[in-house]
């Protein structure tokens, strides 16, 4: 373990709806620029835990979180503008949303929200990130249409580009090839393999070849419980440690 | 051929089945014309108003200053008067009711308080008028010192119609997804800042129909307005749009509508049904404003 | 890395606190409403002479006398009742039964129509009403049962009836709606017919949101002020007695919140008079408040399930 240079640490991690406890207490670290995969049947707590890292879980009314998240060593329960902690991370949704404003404005929201208002600075940065989502060249002539009115594919490479804008460390993408055809999810995994070299991603996923193909460490979690955590070769090598994990990848349930 | 058709019909066709279909076709009859009856009466009495009132109603009518003791003239004075208390009275409730529906539809949390303030919105929305205007003559007029003026009986209509602000506010809020909002927290962005840049301006023609409701209530309603502000008669200059200050006394339609058909005596029938006629124009109007706007909202979706 | 300024994110805080306020607002008011009329009217209530059951039990209202000014209101409240409950009789079928036909017997396109029309109707002022009742129902009803005057119990319900009706009908319809589809499909899949699946599977289902929907009517209909004032004739009157029919709709009555309407403008401030116009103000606040109850725990009891 290198805690020390580690990204993020989450540390005994336990998560409650009301009565309903959904995470056991799970305890990992993400190191800096690696993708880290997270594969689990569905009800396993994979996007609570994402909605505790970047604490929009404070929304949930009857949500409560007990461990610890540090992001480089320091705890996110204890920054102090917890709105700036959530711009060092991008999330991305399984379901695209486009905002019901234009191309450009969904991109330029959050910026513009922290201030920034020169217009060539905005220009700049819209294209950057719409270029790092593979999106741009689709897209350029038309910046001023509705996000709303794009393909499904579109939308999910828009709030790719939007999760890009306000510039994060880490990276969190939801199940994003859910509602998306194939070939955009190729686009989107070209993309990711660029991003690694830029920032930490975190992988949640539902196809299990996918974190098999991207992700340099995979995590797979199951009904709140965290598994296993290794290597992505050693899991899917059919040697892992657990069974659990064997029978996961190799299609026997979940 | 035909008696295998007559022998498939006495298959299926039994008495019980003939009867049940009987039934349905009565209930359905039966529930249409009570629909019937309720509609058609409306028509026909707003026909009738429209008819009785054709003598008097005229452009003169709604500027002209009113005359001989109120049984000839006009009505400007009183169509002035509403007019001041409609906007103050919005312009009071309007920031209010909107912002006590951000709170109740974004910040709020599910427990009992909330639970508190939505009772006492629904149960504030089935306060009586009259009610409403003795806590505005207990409240506006004696102990804020305001005096029977335009602004304490704006108060009084301003309490009166804040729920349906904050009813139809809460439902157009609502109407935005919940999605578009995690979307922008996700990025960082603030709670007062999402409101702002992506629920409000997405749910805005939402909130406006709402407020044009307000608008027409607040232009009906009499028994608030009688003891805190509004008199029987009021000299104004006429065409003068100042004529009221905040703490003057004014006219308003919905009382010289019940002044001159009760109060006066021998008033010639046009009259009243001309006022009665156009306070139904104005109220009906605005609200057909509202219902057009939300026709229009429904199919200009932006999502 | 962008930075906010730190006038924003003050201003910010400013806002959200107002926000707050302002949305504990209505629960403010309805103390205030409760409290500035009790204010007006404890005066009376703690002067030891004022007998609360008497005040409610006697019929006898003569608050303008020099010499013994009598503070009954059973007569008003006969007249509040017997209009509520007339009106009631006339509204709540025709209510109930146009909501079943707009929720569930019409077309979308005539579906729009009518909840148009019934918005509409629910717009009317009640001034309007109220004229309308003067003028033309007085004639109707001098007409058609050749009464001396058309002022009364009936017309007032009548017109009662036509304002509570939207209320009946939208809330009503809002109750069938809230009827999962799946509980239709499951009545027509075994054969029934539509009526039989209305009367049958429906009308259970919804029976505790069309109850609140008729609660929420009786409240509008105790709660009306200016139809029932120029309507109902102004007489201070019990309309019924033991004998069949048991409710003359042909007499005037006065109800509670006609009495203050027309008594307070003649009233001198802080008068005992004055101020008994507030306890009925209280009266009325506490059984509207009441209804109004009702119908939010009914309504609440159908989420919850």
């Amino acid at each position: 373990m290198v805690a020390e240079t580690a990204k993020l640490n989450i540390d005994g991690l336990k998560l409650s709806y009301g009565s309903k406890q959904v995470i056991h207490g799970i305890t990992f670290d993400i190191q800096p620029n690696e993708i880290f995969g997270v594969i689990g049947p569905a009800q396993s707590g994979k996007t609570s835990m994402l909605k505790v890292i970047n604490r929009t879980i404070d929304f949930t009314a009857d949500a409560h979180v007990e461990g610890t998240v540090k992001m480089e060593g320091q705890n996110v329960f204890h920054v102090k503008d917890v709105y700036e902690y959530r711009r060092r991370i991008g999330m991305v949704a399984p379901l695209p949303v486009g905002l019901p404003l234009t191309i450009y404005d969904n991109v330029a929201f959050a910026p513009r929200s922290f201030g920034m208002k020169d217009k060539d600075q905005l220009d700049e940065l819209v294209q950057r990130c719409l270029e790092q989502a593979a999106l741009w060249d689709e897209v350029k002539d038309r910046l001023d249409t509705l996000g709303t009115m794009l393909s499904g594919g579109q939308q999910q490479r828009l709030t790719i580009a939007r999760a890009l804008s306000h510039q994060p460390e880490v990276l969190c993408l939801d199940e994003f090839s859910i509602a998306i055809d194939p070939v955009t999810t190729m686009k989107i995994e070209d993309v990711l393999k660029e991003l690694r070299n830029e920032m930490t991603i975190i992988l949640v996923t539902n196809l299990v070849q996918q974190a098999r193909r991207l992700a340099d460490r995979t995590m797979f979690l199951l009904n709140g419980d965290l598994i296993e955590v290794d290597e992505t070769e050693k899991i899917f090598s059919g040697n892992a440690q657990e069974t659990k994990t064997n029978e996961f990848v190799s299609g026997a349930f979940g | 051929m035909i008696e295998a058709a007559n022998n498939a019909k006495k298959f299926t066709e039994t008495t019980v089945g003939r009867n049940c279909r009987f039934t349905e076709k009565i209930a359905k009859s039966v529930f249409f014309l009570m629909t019937l009856t309720m509609v058609l009466p409306l028509l026909l009495i707003i026909g009738f108003l429209f008819y009785k009132a054709w003598p008097a109603l005229s452009i003169d009518f709604v500027l002209e200053l009113p005359k001989n003791g109120m049984r000839a003239g006009g009505i400007w004075p009183a169509f002035l008067g509403t007019l001041y208390l409609v906007l103050i009275s919005l312009v009071i409730a309007a920031p209010i009711g909107v912002m006590a529906a951000i709170y109740l539809n974004e910040y709020a949390k599910e427990n009992w308080f909330t639970r508190i303030i939505n009772l006492a919105v629904i149960n504030l929305a089935g306060v009586p008028s009259i009610v409403h205007a003795l806590f505005g003559l207990g409240a506006f007029v004696l102990a804020a010192g305001l005096g029977r003026s335009v602004l304490a009986a704006s108060l009084t209509l301003a309490v009166m119609t804040l729920p349906v602000i904050i009813a139809s506010t809460k439902e157009a809020l609502s109407a935005v997804p919940m999605s578009f909002r995690q979307a922008s927290w996700n990025m960082g962005v603030s709670r007062w800042q999402t409101i702002r840049g992506i629920v409000m301006p997405n749910s805005i023609s939402g909130i406006l129909t709402g407020i044009i409701l307000q608008v027409s209530r607040a232009a009906g309603e009499t028994a608030p307005i009688m003891f805190t502000g509004v008199v029987f008669y009021k000299a104004i200059e006429k065409g003068d749009l100042l004529a009221y200050g905040l703490l003057d006394q004014c006219m308003a339609l919905a009382m010289h509508l019940y002044t001159i058909s009760t109060q006066v005596p021998n008033v010639p029938d046009a009259v009243p049904f001309a006022t009665a006629v156009l306070l139904l124009g104005v109220v009906l109007l605005v609200n057909a404003l509202s219902i057009g706007l939300r026709i229009y909202l429904r199919t200009h979706r932006k999502w | 890395m962008l930075q906010r300024s730190k006038y924003k994110v003050i201003r910010e805080v400013l806002i959200e606190w107002i926000i707050r306020i302002c949305g504990i607002s209505a629960v403010v008011f309805v103390f205030a409403i409760f409290l500035f009329v009790f204010w007006q009217g404890k005066g009376l209530i703690f002067s030891g002479d004022f007998d609360f059951w008497k005040f409610l039990t006697t019929k006898e209202w003569y608050p303008a006398s020099e010499n013994n000014p009598r503070y009954g209101v059973s007569a008003l409240i006969a007249g509040t009742v017997s209009v509520t409950v007339l009106a009631m009789i006339i509204a709540v079928p025709f209510g109930l039964g146009a909501a079943l036909f707009i929720s569930e017997f019409c077309s979308p396109k005539l579906k729009e129509t009518l909840k148009i029309v019934i918005e509409l109707l629910a717009a009317i002022p009640s001034v309007v009403w109220g004229f309308i009742g003067l003028t033309i129902m007085n004639h109707l009803i001098m007409e058609l049962f050749g009464a001396p005057i058309g002022l009364t119990v009936l017309n007032g319900a009548i017109i009662l009836a036509l304002m509570s009706v939207p209320i009946i009908v939208s809330i009503g319809e809002d109750a069938l709606q809230a009827v999962p589809d799946s509980y239709r499909e499951a009545g027509i899949g075994l054969g029934v017919t539509r009526w039989q699946m209305v009367y049958k599977v429906l009308l259970p289902a919804a029976k505790n949101g069309l109850l609140a929907a008729v609660l929420l009517g009786v409240g509008r209909a105790i709660g009306e002020t200016m139809a029932v004032l120029m309507a109902t004739g102004h007489a201070v009157h019990i309309p019924f007695d033991a004998e069949f029919p048991f409710l003359h709709g042909l007499d005037s009555v006065r109800t509670l919140t006609a009495t203050i309407a027309a008594e307070l403008g003649e009233t001198a401030r802080d008068s005992s008079h004055y101020q008994v116009l507030f306890i009925i103000g209280i009266l009325l606040f506490t059984i509207t408040f009441a209804v109004n109850l009702t119908a939010d725990l009914i309504v609440k009891g159908v989420k919850g399930k």
